[in-house]
């Protein structure tokens, strides 16, 4: 089966994002980028079901240039093809024009599954898998805490405010996986090399015939938010919990 | 700009509507403007006057069982796009839920119009625009809808306070947009309820959170034990569910809930913007952590450098000492 992944590079959300005062687009330089974590877990789901199945892993990203670092760990990972939709037409793109450009590139490339995580971790726009679905014209099987595939049919368990329902759907279909789906594997030293002769096509805008992708919304401010003020700080000195249970006390909670 | 009409996207759970959807009338009410919800579920009926009640003047009922027994995401946007098409809403308002954002990503492809997710509230005012705050709530944005509408827009819960409005019972209209062969090839087979004792996470007074500085999964029966002597309820922070060692519904943050309790006890969690933008909002807030440079420390109302596990431990035996 022909599993493609969609991946993405974000700045390392251990450091603090900042959007350009001018053009309102995320500032990316001097800003370290790293794989979206949670694009980890659906490698490892794509990686998994195509080794139970037979078939590969194709890992799809629309990104400038330095994307590509991105798709060679997948790559490393085990992913067995690349693709880079890199076009600076595209910078500040939306969530929908983000799923229009994927869907694009995924129609090319063709595909049984289409595996993404639920959002990413810079924008968590969150709605990217079910417009891309809507483009690809196939069901959205969202939030999966679980995945399971025969090459024919899924079986989901998809999480709920409530809990999870189970669901079943026949292929093709696109998934987004939830963080903690699985355990994502390190590259090895092996497939870091195997990843610098694995294929990645480049292309633009125009190679995908994309046309009218003006975004519908455009960032008018941005402002410092109110932050809360620190209080005390004390060190436990072995009354810390006394001085916990009064102050539930004084909120009334106890 | 005038509004003409705004939309509601109301979910239906036990055959009320959620209170997400019931937070997003009483705003909707204030933008001006007729108020009306559409909602999609054989229960649609039962839950209709609790949607009047927050200031429905109308709701579109689609009462198919299709709407629960699929994935709602596909069904759900091909009605709402075949009744904007006849009622022209110039704005449709969803509660940021699971099944939410599936309706909304689908309708926004299948219009053409764009979604602004994590909204915290909606303006109008020569256009239609949305607050939200990115970067773990350091920085707020504003963003205008541009071009043809309906404007899509997905606000987080509790954004707002659910309150009636005194309205009377809702004019209800039956939605009767087929729901196409495609949608049926995914179906839900089961629906499971997590078993939960004690309050929810998103409504009790005291929410007491876990994080990677507990050590070990096991750690969190303190939690539990802590909370079920309160009356509070157990969270975890993003790093916790990653690994694993609690379920992904008890993540509160970015990607999980948004909690705002009257005190929210962070234990062993150093405060990633990630994890705090879903508990700022609480009212009062205490830090235990080990390393005195947390971030968490810095909105903290009481701050407590210490080992999580030894002063829970000890708050534990207090408040089992405690008289009554």
């Amino acid at each position: 089966m022909n599993v493609v992944v969609c991946v993405k590079q974000v700045p390392d959300p251990n450091s603090v994002g900042q959007l350009d005062p001018t053009t309102h687009n995320l500032r990316r330089d001097g800003v370290e980028v790293v794989l979206d974590p949670g694009d980890e877990f659906g490698i490892e789901a794509g990686l998994q079901l195509a080794e139970a199945n037979g078939g590969q892993v194709t890992v799809v990203s629309m990104a400038p240039e330095k994307g590509l670092d991105a798709i060679r760990k997948a790559l490393a990972m085990g992913a067995a093809k690349g693709v880079l939709v890199s076009d600076p037409s595209l910078a500040g793109a939306d969530a929908l024009t983000t799923a229009r450009v994927l869907a694009a590139a995924i129609a090319r490339e063709g595909f049984d599954l289409v595996i993404t995580a639920t959002e990413s971790t810079d924008g968590y726009t969150g709605v990217v898998p079910q417009a891309l679905a809507e483009y690809l014209g196939v069901p959205a099987v969202t939030f999966a805490k679980t995945v399971e595939c025969d090459g024919t049919s899924l079986k989901v368990r998809r999480q709920t405010e409530a809990g999870y329902d189970n669901v079943e759907a026949s292929l093709p279909a696109v998934v987004s996986v939830t963080a903690g789906v699985n355990e994502p594997r390190y590259p090895s030293l092996k497939g870091i090399m195997a990843a610098k002769s694995k294929p990645v096509d480049r292309l633009t805008v125009a190679d995908l015939g994309l046309d009218g992708l003006a975004p519908g919304q455009a960032i008018v401010s941005v402002q410092a938010a109110e932050q809360r003020k620190a209080g005390e700080v004390v060190e436990d000195d072995g009354t810390a919990a006394h001085r916990v249970v009064e102050f539930l006390a004084a909120k009334k909670v106890i | 700009m005038a509004l003409n009409r705004v939309w509601v996207f109301a979910e239906v759970l036990d055959g009320q509507p959620i209170t997400p959807a019931l937070e997003l009338l009483t705003r909707a009410r204030a933008l001006g403007g007729t108020v009306e919800a559409v909602c999609l579920s054989p229960e649609a009926g039962s839950a209709a006057a609790a949607l009047g009640d927050h200031g429905a003047t109308t709701v579109y009922a689609g009462t198919d069982p299709g709407y629960t027994d699929l994935l709602l995401g596909g069904p759900g946007a091909d009605a709402l796009a075949a009744l904007a098409g006849e009622h022209s809403p110039d704005l449709i308002l969803f509660p940021t839920t699971y099944t939410s954002r599936d309706v909304a990503g689908r309708l926004a492809a299948k219009l053409d119009v764009p979604v602004i997710s994590n909204g915290l509230d909606v303006s109008v005012d020569g256009g239609i625009s949305v607050e939200s705050s990115i970067f773990g709530a350091s920085q707020n944005v504003s963003t205008r809808f541009e071009g043809k509408g309906p404007a899509l827009v997905l606000i987080r819960p509790k954004s707002f306070a659910a309150e009636p409005s005194g309205g009377g019972a809702p004019t209800i209209v039956p939605v009767e947009v087929p729901i196409a062969d495609r949608h049926r090839s995914a179906r839900v087979v089961e629906r499971v309820v997590d078993k939960a004792t004690g309050p929810k996470l998103e409504e009790a007074p005291i929410v007491i959170s876990g994080g990677r500085g507990l050590g070990d999964p096991k750690n969190f029966a303190l939690l539990e034990e802590f909370a079920s002597l309160v009356g509070g309820a157990v969270g975890a922070s993003r790093a916790v569910v990653d690994a694993g060692w609690v379920p992904y519904a008890m993540q509160v943050g970015q990607t999980g809930k948004t909690v705002k309790p009257t005190v929210y006890i962070a234990c062993g969690i150093s405060g990633a913007m990630q994890h705090t933008v879903g508990m700022k909002g609480a009212k009062n807030i205490v830090a235990i952590n080990k390393d005195a440079e947390a971030p968490i420390f810095k909105l903290a109302d009481l701050g407590i450098v210490g080992d999580a596990l030894k002063v829970i431990g000890q708050v534990i035996e207090e408040l089992k000492a405690r008289p009554g």
